[in-house]
């Protein structure tokens, strides 16, 4: 399965969650499929989305999806372990596989040789789920009814759709993103 | 009163009410304090840097985020606060134990020491540097103030001779 195909069939099941989403191609493709102001998309820091997403979890109620990349959690390893131990319920996590650095030309990552899914495992992850690629067997709804924090690893195709750059300012992005979280959160209290 | 008693004393008196925290022996105190505050949510990190994307998510949601660092974690940290917080304009309190300052035994931590206001000039960061526990009761809730407006990060420098 193509990156943008398992992006499309994920969002196309999520409703008001907040999504934190990677930098480059991922970004990308999720506000070519759809704009909305339950997305954060990381533009810069590389390796970070997992890290915002736990900050966002543990400062919402809101459940929180984080669309991060292979080479991304290899920059970040780390974050695995704050977030287990931090143990939100509201945290999916997906690593979208392509054993690459997708967005800067599919240069080889080192999860091709390295099973990510067994890394968040042996850190204690309870929650997991293994997808390979076959687009019939991804069944994101099973997902969404699992008690976080959820670890989802992809096999996705290497390669990136013909999408173009996303066409608003960061603190746009920020501005709208903090505005739906006040607006959901007013409505809790 | 003590240095560790005053930085604790700005942070409730700024309502910072989520801190993530990487050890400095000098923060040992503060940290512990910050542990035992059940109005502030304390995420101990393995990385500044992640410390800081967690800040940021942080402050997204609703919270006054801070973190407690030593100086090293800045290196760790530049395009965290260069790519994600100067590019979407977030604020975070930066608590740094400033090693490498005057009465330093650790020659290791001397050049890192030397670097810091450096780097924080390069990345365009405000910064201040109470020299006693009074100074820090009136700088470093000005401090937030400035991260807030301006929704940028501040650093708190607090060399050897400040504990
Ligand atoms: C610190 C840092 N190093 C390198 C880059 C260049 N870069 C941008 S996106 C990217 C690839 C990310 O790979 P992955 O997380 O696997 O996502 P993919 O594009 O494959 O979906 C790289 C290396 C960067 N932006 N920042
Ligand atoms: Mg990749």
């Amino acid at each position: 399965m193509e990156r943008i195909d398992t992006i499309r069939k994920i969002s196309d099941e999520l409703t008001n969650e907040l999504v934190v989403c990677n930098i480059g191609f991922p970004s990308r493709e999720l506000h070519h499929l759809k704009d909305s102001s339950t997305h954060f998309y990381m533009l810069g820091s590389m390796g970070l989305a997992s890290s915002i997403g736990l900050g966002i979890a543990m400062s919402t109620k809101r459940k929180v999806v984080i669309f991060d990349g292979d080479g991304s959690i290899l920059m970040n390893l780390g974050s695995l372990v704050t977030i287990f131990n931090q143990n939100p319920d509201n945290l999916i996590l997906i690593v979208l596989d392509n054993e690459c650095y997708g967005s800067t030309g599919s240069q080889c990552s080192y999860a091709s040789t390295v099973n990510l899914g067994r890394v968040a495992e042996a850190v204690g992850f309870k929650n997991n789920f293994f997808f390979d690629g076959n687009e019939k067997e991804l069944k994101f709804k099973e997902v969404l009814k699992s008690c976080g924090p959820v670890f989802v690893h992809v096999k996705v195709k290497p390669g990136n759709a013909n999408v173009p750059v996303i066409p608003l300012e960061a603190l746009d992005i920020k501005d709208r993103f903090m505005d739906e979280i006040k607006k959901i959160e007013t409505n809790i209290a | 009163m003590d240095g560790s008693q005053a930085v604790y004393n700005t942070l409730k008196q700024s309502e910072i009410n989520f801190v993530v925290s990487l050890p400095c022996v000098n923060l040992d105190n503060i940290m512990k304090m910050v542990e035992a505050d059940e109005d502030i949510i304390h995420v101990p990190v393995t990385r500044e840097e992640e410390g800081f994307g967690i800040c940021a998510g942080a402050f997204m949601g609703g919270k006054k985020p801070a973190i407690l660092m030593q100086n090293s974690g800045l290196g760790n940290s530049v395009n965290a606060l260069a790519s994600l917080f100067e590019l979407y304009k977030l604020p975070v309190l930066m608590i740094i134990s400033h090693r490498g300052t005057e009465g330093e035994f650790m020659s290791a931590q001397i050049p890192m020491g030397n670097a810091t206001p450096k780097v924080l000039d390069a990345l365009q960061i405000p910064y201040f540097n109470p020299k006693t526990p009074d100074e820090a009761l009136k700088l470093i809730p000005k401090a937030w103030k400035i991260a807030e407006k301006n929704g940028t990060p501040v650093g708190i420098l607090l060399s050897i001779k400040f504990w």
